[in-house]
């Protein structure tokens, strides 16, 4: 990284310089990201537990989830991941239209998964298939209403990291067309995409899990 | 039947800091107690002796301000107090374990009795099918096994003269057993916190004598002689219903008992309906049916816990409180 | 009265600028003010349960009401007092400080973390006026999921309090990692600095595993999902797990920091270099690491299979030794030093014994068989007050008495601090130590009505309230006084070697004029030949 301050970013007055900046960005960053892993982590063994208990209710649970809208949407994330990849190149080789393109392409990415979470959300409220008390579909298992409370809450939180991811670039998006990133500075840009890569790989491993069962 | 219901003193008898000892179990764990305290005192009494000797010692001087040494390491001092301590806590955990797994392992010849928690009593079923409320009677030295469930939170039945302590969760069994080696009444406690009633959750275990036992059993069904009132009064404390409810018009967590018969009671919805025979028979059987304004829907069902005489007694003793 | 020169306090002014404000040092006085109101918030309700107490049946509140000021009483201590007590409030304030920088590494969201505790605090006290909650301060299911009361604000206050607790912690993480002055090596950071780090680290890791927890209650009181709820096929249990998955390491992020105090205590009121350095700064990390692994000991009776109950046991025995060591660390930092007597040394010598009882009562309770007799007793409770009122809340006012002239250049009553010190100890000992007889005797915790035989030594402990209540009320007046008309404080009153005593007091918004370059270690006094 360049040690020369030719635009308008100012190092925090409490910085010697623009490299501990950045680094301390990057490593707190970093450590949020393990904190979101022990944060999902503790999900992942709610559902490790109940599904060692009750490995049929998943069986058949999972034939009620498309596996076909989870395969779209986990390529419309992989997706996103790349373009949010192109974003901070963009930026890092000072290519402002580029930047506020593959920008623009992830937040679509990003619309166009909730999209389809809505429609199969739609589609399980529409057949009774929720969470704990409200489950009033018709089913063999004993335990299916329980799935369905791991699967909601799993892909709801998932979900609601995704809307936050989508503010967050918004307001990237704000700031590129202001100009303010640029090969000397691109640490939200950079910041943001770690995020999103992570929340990407929270659904990698939710759609094997949740979907594909067997 | 031995009537005197005096429970041990759980203040006296026992050690400073132990009640009475009841068991197999109290050897164990009283000793290590002991051992890990008197362990601490003396190490207590050396720190003390240590840091009240370096007040004195080493007091700031008026003349020279200054530390005389500044010591930062002391490989064999550092030694001799980290794996002595390593050592000692070994020992106790050894011994801890040990006791525990007495503990962990029923005789294969217990006998078998089943505890039903309910907020806010204990119940208790006997091999033969009677069932009691707040008493458990088991005989002098037989190993007994408890084999418990719970209704509704998770409560834990204490008992502590015996040292045993096992929580009862519901939709589970867990399991606990003791073999009494004295007579007398000891004090049962819940120790998992259950709500409003938790504290009046108790029960006592009555350890008989092997005749007294004997004699126990044949007489199991006294209560068919009494008058209906007056088994009514025996079962108002019996089966625990002294808990919520009082008879002297003061409110706990149920309604007094005082006064209700044949009166208008006010019920949740905005009605109400006389406390007559059946809706307090509906109320004992199915508490949830109608539920007075200013009290919760917290009674379990007492269905299958009280015969139809018990009911009835019930009943005839709410009357005779006017 | 003298010109008070340029400082933090007086360089703006105005409530906008501190409502605003992104000093460090700022901010640490806000969190001490919210602190010290949850700590009196949490006393009262501590003083009318004790009274409740008095009397074996009913004296003045209703078997309900006693529920839900024990659960208060034990939520408002545990989440808004003691868990940011020393990091939030004393740790912002001399983290930078202590590593000679000018600030954390992000102030602003360290000004956003005490926005999200006062947001987590208020869910906290609408809880206390919406049918306060009445599960005590474990929430544990299925009881949880079943009561009336007022649940998921409580729930959710503690939630939103955690995320305030993880910003934190990322803050110090990264500020200690990358703020460090010239000079400062790893191994000249002051043991305050380290014991922040170790506590941070599990604040970190530890609390999103509770934030999750919590969630999923409130999603089972809302949609009842049924993951902790046998009667939907869940497991009430896994709460218990999950629970103290985080609520053990949360005991370490109540007492490491404590431990990080007591160094700095020690070392300054003795003018000697710390005895094991590398050994206490490791046991930290060591006791952070271990803490995560040791949950298991809270449930031994909860039906957990043996085999599992012997490792919990054996991994508990093995966090007990380095706090053990560092016990005998500090004692023997003493050994040749030049110890003054100050009000500090006072909360020093305070920690030491009653720590040390904690930790041998700690013994016992680790000790499987026993275990299960003194679980969920009166033993219990005591247990823990010796550990997080006479470890932790000691070192924290100590810290507080030490600190105070450099947080407000001013100087406090020494006669009235030893006068205060005097009742909070005989106090806390009539409380507590009472409380070991009556648990091991039998006496449960959480009960409203008690076997009358009980009486006298519950009258005792209620007493031992009042005499300490004196103590805290005494202390509150003299350090109130201390601010408006106390003594100046010279820049370095207890002739401390750490960077914060080497600016002035209070220090300057920037807090140094230069950045200092260290070059030496932070205690040591015998290359420092000055009176």
């Amino acid at each position: 990284m360049s040690m020369t301050l030719k635009k308008p970013h100012h190092v925090a007055h409490h910085f010697a310089s623009e490299a501990q900046e950045f680094e301390s960005a990057r490593l707190g960053m970093w450590i949020f990201l393990v904190q979101e892993l022990l944060f999902f982590g503790a999900l992942f063994v709610v559902y490790a537990i109940f599904r060692w208990w009750h490995p049929e209710t998943f069986m058949e649970a999972h034939q009620y989830l498309s596996w076909k809208w989870g395969a779209f949407n986990t390529v419309v994330l992989i997706a996103s991941s790349f373009t949010m990849v192109m974003a901070v190149r963009s930026a890092q080789v000072n290519q402002r239209k580029s930047l506020i393109s593959y920008l623009s392409l992830t937040l679509i990415f990003a619309g166009v998964f909730l999209g389809v979470k809505y429609i199969e959300y739609m589609e399980k409220i529409h057949h009774g298939f929720l969470p704990g008390s409200f489950f009033s579909a018709q089913g063999v298992s004993e335990y299916l209403h329980l799935f369905f409370g791991i699967y909601f809450t799993m892909t709801g939180l998932h979900g609601l990291h995704i809307l936050v991811g989508m503010a967050l670039i918004v307001w990237l998006l704000i700031r590129s067309f202001r100009g303010e990133f640029h090969s000397e500075y691109y640490t939200p840009l950079e910041m943001v995409g770690l995020y999103w890569h992570f929340v990407d790989l929270v659904w990698i491993f939710l759609f094997p899990l949740l979907y594909l069962i067997g | 039947m031995d009537t005197s219901l005096k429970i041990e003193s759980l203040m006296q008898k026992g050690t400073a800091f132990f009640p009475g000892a009841v068991g197999p179990f109290a050897d164990n764990a009283d000793s290590l107690f002991y051992f890990i305290f008197w362990g601490s005192v003396i190490i207590f009494v050396g720190i003390t002796l240590f840091v009240g000797y370096f007040l004195l010692a080493y007091r700031r001087k008026k003349d020279s301000q200054l530390a005389t040494g500044q010591m930062t390491h002391n490989t064999l001092l550092e030694l001799s107090w980290t794996v002595p301590p390593t050592i000692l806590v070994l020992i106790v955990f050894i011994w801890g374990f040990k006791g525990y797994l007495h503990m962990a392992v029923p005789p294969l010849d217990a006998q078998e009795i089943h505890v039903n928690a309910k907020k806010w009593f204990w119940e208790f079923g006997y091999p033969n099918g009677n069932k009691a409320i707040g008493e458990l009677v088991v005989p002098i030295n037989t190993p007994i096994t408890l084999i418990m469930s719970s209704d509704d939170v998770i409560h834990s039945f204490f008992v502590p003269n015996f040292r045993i302590k096992r929580d009862v969760l519901p939709n589970r069994y867990t399991k606990l057993w003791f073999e009494a080696d004295k007579v007398g009444n000891y004090q049962v406690f819940c120790t998992e916190y259950c709500g409003t009633g938790h504290s009046a959750m108790s029960a006592i275990v009555r350890v008989l004598s092997a005749e007294d036992y004997k004699a126990w059993l044949a007489d199991a069904n006294s209560g068919d002689e009494l008058p209906l009132d007056k088994l009514g009064e025996k079962l108002y404390t019996a089966k625990a219903c002294v808990t919520c409810h009082s008879t002297d018009g003061s409110v706990r967590v149920g309604p007094s008992w005082k006064g209700i018969f044949d009166a208008n009671r006010p019920i949740k919805g905005g009605s109400t309906v006389k406390g007559d025979e059946n809706y307090l028979r509906e109320s004992i059987v199915n508490p949830g049916a109608k539920v007075v304004v200013g009290f919760e829907n917290i009674m379990p069902t007492y269905a299958g816990s009280l015969n139809d005489r018990e009911i009835s007694a019930l009943i005839a003793y709410i009357k005779t409180l006017q | 009265m003298s010109q008070v020169p340029l400082n933090y306090l007086n360089a703006t002014k105005g409530l906008k600028s501190w409502l605003f404000t992104l000093d460090h040092k700022r901010i640490g006085i806000m969190y001490l003010m919210f602190i010290a109101i949850s700590f009196g918030l949490g006393g009262f309700f501590a003083l009318a349960l004790r009274l409740e107490l008095l009397n074996p049946k009913e004296l003045l509140f209703t078997a309900k009401q006693y529920n839900q000021l024990f659960t208060l009483h034990g939520a408002v201590m545990v989440f808004l007092f003691i868990v940011p007590s020393i990091p939030a409030s004393l740790g912002n304030f001399l983290l930078p400080l202590q590593l000679g920088a000018k600030d954390v590494a992000f102030p602003r969201l360290n000004l956003a973390s005490l926005y999200i505790y006062v947001f987590g605090g208020l869910f906290c006290v609408y809880s206390m006026f919406s049918g306060a909650v009445d599960t005590g301060w474990t929430f544990y299911t299925p009881y949880s999921i079943d009561t009336s009361t007022s649940v998921i604000s409580m729930t959710l206050g503690a939630f939103i309090l955690g995320f305030s607790s993880i910003l934190t912690g990322v803050n110090f993480i990264v500020t200690i990692h990358k703020m460090r002055a010239p000079g400062m090596t790893w191994f000249r950071m002051p043991l305050m600095v380290w014991s922040l780090y170790a506590t941070a680290i599990i604040q970190v890791l530890a609390t999103p595993v509770l934030a999750i927890t919590l969630l999923l209650l409130i999603l089972e009181r809302t949609m009842g999902i049924g993951i902790f709820n046998p009667a939907l096929g869940g497991d009430p249990v896994l709460f218990q797990h999950f629970f103290w998955f985080y609520s053990h390491p949360a005991v370490y992020i109540m007492i490491l920091p404590a431990m990080g105090v007591i160094s700095e205590l020690v070392t300054a009121f003795c003018r000697k270099n710390i005895f094991g350095y590398k050994l206490v700064a490791f046991s930290s990390l060591a006791i952070a690491i271990i803490s995560f692994f040791v949950w298991g000991h809270h449930l031994f009776v909860s039906g957990q299979s043996d085999y599992a109950a012997m490792i919990f046991s054996l991994l508990t025995y093995l966090v007990a030794i380095p706090s053990a060591v560092k016990v005998f660390n500090w004692i023997a930092t003493m050994y040749r030093g030049s110890i003054q007597i100050k009000a500090p040394f006072l909360y020093f010598l305070a920690f030491l014994f009653l720590f040390s009882i904690g930790g041998f009562t700690g013994i016992m309770l680790g000790a499987l068989s026993l275990d299960v007799h003194l679980h969920d007793t009166y033993f219990v409770v005591a247990h823990f007050h010796y550990v997080m009122m006479g470890g932790t809340v000691m070192a924290f006012i100590g810290g507080l008495h030490y600190w105070w002239p450099k947080m407000f250049g001013r100087m406090y009553s020494e006669f009235w601090a030893f006068i205060a010190w005097a009742f909070v100890m005989v106090g806390f000992n009539m409380v507590f130590f009472t409380q070991f007889i009556l648990g091991a005797k039998g006496m449960p915790r959480r009960y409203y009505s008690y076997l009358d035989q009980f009486q006298p030594l519950h009258a005792f402990s209620t007493f031992g309230s009042w005499v300490m209540a004196v103590g805290f009320i005494l202390m509150a007046f003299y350090l109130m006084d201390s601010l408006l008309n106390g003594k100046k404080a010279p820049d370095n009153p207890w002739g401390a070697l750490t960077l914060e005593w080497q600016t002035q007091s209070p220090p300057l918004t920037e807090n140094f004029i230069e950045t200092p370059v260290v070059t030496r270690g932070p205690y040591d006094f015998g290359q420092e030949k000055r009176s």
